[in-house]
């Protein structure tokens, strides 16, 4: 498919989807890529949450891949903090939308959305435009500040932790999907996708307690992986991460990573982010520690990587 | 006449009702605007400096006698119940039973005197214990909501295994062990007055009671028994829970009487009428009474204070900030340590409707005459949310300002402390940063510390005091960073945006 036929297509798309999550998955359907084999890793930009993410999925494959008829679907956005879409401090809420309107076109019996947030969850769920977004979609939002909704799990390959609570409703679906948003954060520097399965968590505090890099490259081994890890670029935060202080912290950014590999994609994503400032990988010792304990690759040039602009 | 009765019970169950539902409300979903009933309140209007409520008030007074303590005061009302319900459980010939008791002239009186002159000296010590709306607040908020909110969490976890999300899961915030014991007293004291001898509590206790009998002196209308109609049959006393007809003398004493209309129905013969004070002949009687419960008054009021002048009246007002180690943290807009001190009664209603759960009554915090007063109590994901003005907006009494979101922004509250050598970043070495990311001025921020890793740093200046930074702090039981309240709320530097990143990114980086 060419570049403008695409651009045709995810226009349509756009606008099929707004009047019925049916249409969607045909349009998708009918013009079904035949690719060798899928990408590991995409990287979209240039383009509106919703059109990057339906354009990524296509190159992977489309999102049948991912999500079977009847099934229950979890998504996982970053919505820690009570602030407006503006400030990025949580997941671009047009891009979670999209998201569950995808997997209700895929036959998804139900989806679900959570997040364990740092401020009161019911602000947060309003003022991140997710929980309008989920419920015009006709997916589920769920709170996550209830530690009866958590229980514990096994991470036998931890190495500061052992075991953590998890989200019953991780616990439950079939397939989840990991969607953070990029982001500076004053504590381990970077929050992405890796960081972004604190949300899944109840006892947080340890993590701080006990050297966050490894609790995060820990929590990263948990054995029920999210089917994709989709990151929230179109707007990153910069600076006073990672609830920022004014709309001067966000900026335009209009990219999306998607990848099944958390290293890579949190790889990817600060490079792209040491465009805006000046980052060192290696600072961000997490994505070292969780290669370390083959939770994935930080070497780009080994993947099957696919850029797309437009 | 028993219109008037259902007049007077309709108008209560309208201020009742919503005032208790107020209160209860752990959900936030009961509009705000109701705390405009408890405005009307006799304390919180005088507190607050209500002109014009303070004028209505007085004017229903002189008009209609104790209107107040039978319509607006809700823990008026709750004794009405509570004597109400106590009727279920008596034979049927002995349910109307209340008799004629003289009143107890020296305690109401030294009350009421005790209350004026301690507030006139500064400190609201005695207010704090005896306003009689916010003694009904603290019943409900300490007594009655957790029971709501301990049912509510019971079923919001049953529904959740099911996979049903209606309600939620709402923390027990206002639980402090001394206010909650002294609230439990408190509630069995009037509860038990109230059960046997109906308005006892009001007209021995309660000095906005006391206050109001001396007004209602000289008020317009009164309850009057016709010499002329009356058999002496007594029906009107034994339903008197002010227990104030004497049916023997044929007279009311009108200080006690609450304008209930309970008496007006019961007469057969039409004797008691509820009469137009002046205009018809003039009895001797009340001059010479007026004279005689002034004089007990300003003896008693003699009396106090002397006692007080003895008891140094400092040890109520002054020294609070000395017993504390760690200062106390005022809700946002409280301004002054002493304004708040002495304006604040107690009530719980910022408590209440918390929607951070936040704030708890104090124990000994602000001192002796600071109990149940609230103050803000940090722990995991409880702090005060910086766009919040909720309790600045429902105080009823004036200790809170109302302030505008842009205000609140920069209240300061207190500073942060931090103790790097209790810092995870110090002590262990590795990244922590959990203040920092919850601080939503960046008052504290982190800074190059050593081997890439970054510590917290606190501007004051910045600090508004909220509490984000010491709620999430994993040093536990004593942070690392936690915040010390401020004797007087100052305005926080608004912090500085951070500079705009104006390039274009059109390339992906790797
Ligand atoms: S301003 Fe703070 S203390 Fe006051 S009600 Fe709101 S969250 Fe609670
Ligand atoms: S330093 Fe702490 S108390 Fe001060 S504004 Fe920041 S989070 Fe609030
Ligand atoms: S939260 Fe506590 S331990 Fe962590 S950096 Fe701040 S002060 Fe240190």
């Amino acid at each position: 498919m060419k570049r403008r036929d695409f651009f045709k297509t995810a226009a349509l798309a756009g606008i099929a989807t707004l009047f019925s999550p049916k249409s969607l998955a045909n349009v998708v359907t009918e013009n079904e890529l035949t690719v060798a084999s899928s990408p590991d890793l995409v990287a979209v930009m240039g383009g509106e949450p919703e059109v990057m993410l339906i354009r990524a999925l296509k190159e992977l494959g489309g999102i049948q891949k991912f999500v079977k008829k009847g099934q229950k679907v979890v998504i996982k956005p970053n919505i820690g903090w009570d602030r407006t879409p503006q400030m990025a401090a949580n997941t671009n809420p047009q891009l979670v939308g999209a998201l569950v309107k995808q997997c209700l076109a895929a036959g998804a019996k139900q989806v679900l959305v959570f997040d364990h947030t740092c401020d009161n969850w019911q602000k947060c769920y309003e003022a991140s435009g997710i929980e309008a977004a989920v419920k015009a979609a006709g997916g589920k939002i769920i709170p996550g500040n209830d530690e009866s909704m958590y229980r514990e799990a096994d991470l036998p390959h931890g190495v500061n932790l052992k075991k953590i609570k998890v989200h019953e409703a991780i616990l439950d679906c079939d397939v989840w999907f990991n969607v953070p948003v990029l982001k500076h954060h004053g504590g381990p520097k970077m929050s992405i996708s890796m960081k972004n399965m604190m949300g899944i968590v109840w006892d947080r505090g340890y993590w701080h307690r006990n050297d966050l890099h490894q609790c995060i490259a820990d929590c990263a081994t948990f054995h029920k992986k999210p089917v994709l890890n989709i990151v929230d670029a179109y707007r990153a935060m910069k600076s006073n991460g990672p609830q920022g202080k004014s709309e001067s912290d966000a900026v335009m950014m209009k990219s999306l990573l998607v990848s099944h590999d958390f290293v890579a994609v949190d790889t990817a994503a600060i490079k792209m982010f040491n465009q805006i400032r000046e980052t060192n990988l290696a600072d961000v010792r997490y994505v070292a520690l969780a290669e370390q304990l083959k939770v994935g690759t930080q070497h780009l040039e080994k993947l099957n990587v696919k850029r797309i602009k437009l | 006449m028993k219109t008037l009765k259902h007049i007077r019970r309709l108008l209560a169950i309208l201020f009742f009702l919503p005032i208790l539902l107020f209160f209860i409300d752990f959900t936030g979903l009961l509009p705000l605007f109701l705390h405009k009933l408890l405005q009307m309140q006799w304390i919180p209007a005088l507190m607050s400096v209500q002109v014009g409520v303070v004028g209505f008030l007085l004017v229903l007074s002189l008009l209609f006698g104790r209107l107040y303590c039978s319509v607006i005061c809700p823990l008026g009302v709750f004794q009405d119940i509570a004597a109400w319900k106590s009727r279920w459980f008596k034979k049927k010939g002995r349910r109307y039973r209340f008799d004629y008791r003289k009143p107890n002239n020296i305690l109401r009186y030294s009350l009421l005197a005790l209350t004026v002159i301690v507030f006139l000296l500064g400190s609201s010590a005695v207010v704090v214990w005896l306003d009689p709306y916010s003694i009904f607040g603290r019943i409900i908020t300490q007594l009655l909501r957790p029971l709501f909110i301990w049912a509510n969490n019971g079923f919001s976890a049953l529904f959740i295994k099911k996979g049903i999300y209606v309600i939620y899961g709402v923390s027990q915030n206002a639980f402090v062990v001394i206010p909650f014991i002294i609230t439990s007293v408190f509630f069995v004291i009037v509860a038990v007055m109230s059960w046997f001898r109906g308005r006892l509590y009001c007209n021995t206790v309660c000095p906005v009671g006391t206050f109001l009998g001396l007004l209602s002196k000289l008020s317009l209308f009164k309850i009057e028994i016709e010499k002329s109609s009356c058999t002496q049959c007594s029906a009107c006393e034994k339903r008197c829970k002010s227990q104030c007809i004497d049916s023997m003398a044929m007279t009311v004493d009108e200080t006690r009487c609450v304008s209930c209309f309970n008496c007006l129905s019961v007469c057969k013969k039409g004797g008691v009428k509820y009469a137009f004070r002046y205009g018809k002949k003039q009895e001797a009687a009340p001059v010479s009474e007026i004279n005689s419960s002034r004089r007990t008054f300003m003896l008693t009021s003699g009396a106090v204070v002397a006692a007080l002048a003895t008891a140094k009246a400092e040890t109520l007002t002054g020294k609070k900030d000395e017993i504390l180690s760690r200062k106390p943290i005022m809700p946002p807009g409280a301004g002054h340590l002493e304004h708040f001190n002495t304006k604040c009664t107690g009530c719980q209603l910022c408590v209440s409707k918390c929607p951070m759960h936040v704030l708890k009554p104090a124990a000994l915090e602000y001192g002796i005459s600071g109990i149940m007063q609230p103050r803000l109590a940090f722990s995991t994901h409880v702090y005060c949310n910086q766009d919040c003005t909720i309790c600045s907006e429902v105080c009823p009494t004036g200790a809170l300002t109302k302030l505008t979101v842009e205000e609140k922004r920069v209240t300061q509250m207190g500073i942060a402390r931090f103790r790097k050598h209790k810092c995870v970043v110090y002590t262990d070495e590795k990244d922590c940063g959990a203040c920092s990311e919850h601080c939503p001025t960046q008052a504290v921020h982190m800074i190059p510390y050593k081997n890439g890793l970054t510590i917290p740093q606190v501007t004051p200046d910045l600090c508004i005091g909220c509490g984000g930074c010491e709620s999430i702090c994993p040093v536990r039981p004593y942070q690392a960073i936690y915040v010390e309240g401020n004797s007087v709320q100052v305005k926080a530097k608004k912090p500085k945006d951070a500079q705009k990143f104006e390039k274009k990114i059109d390339n992906f980086g790797f």
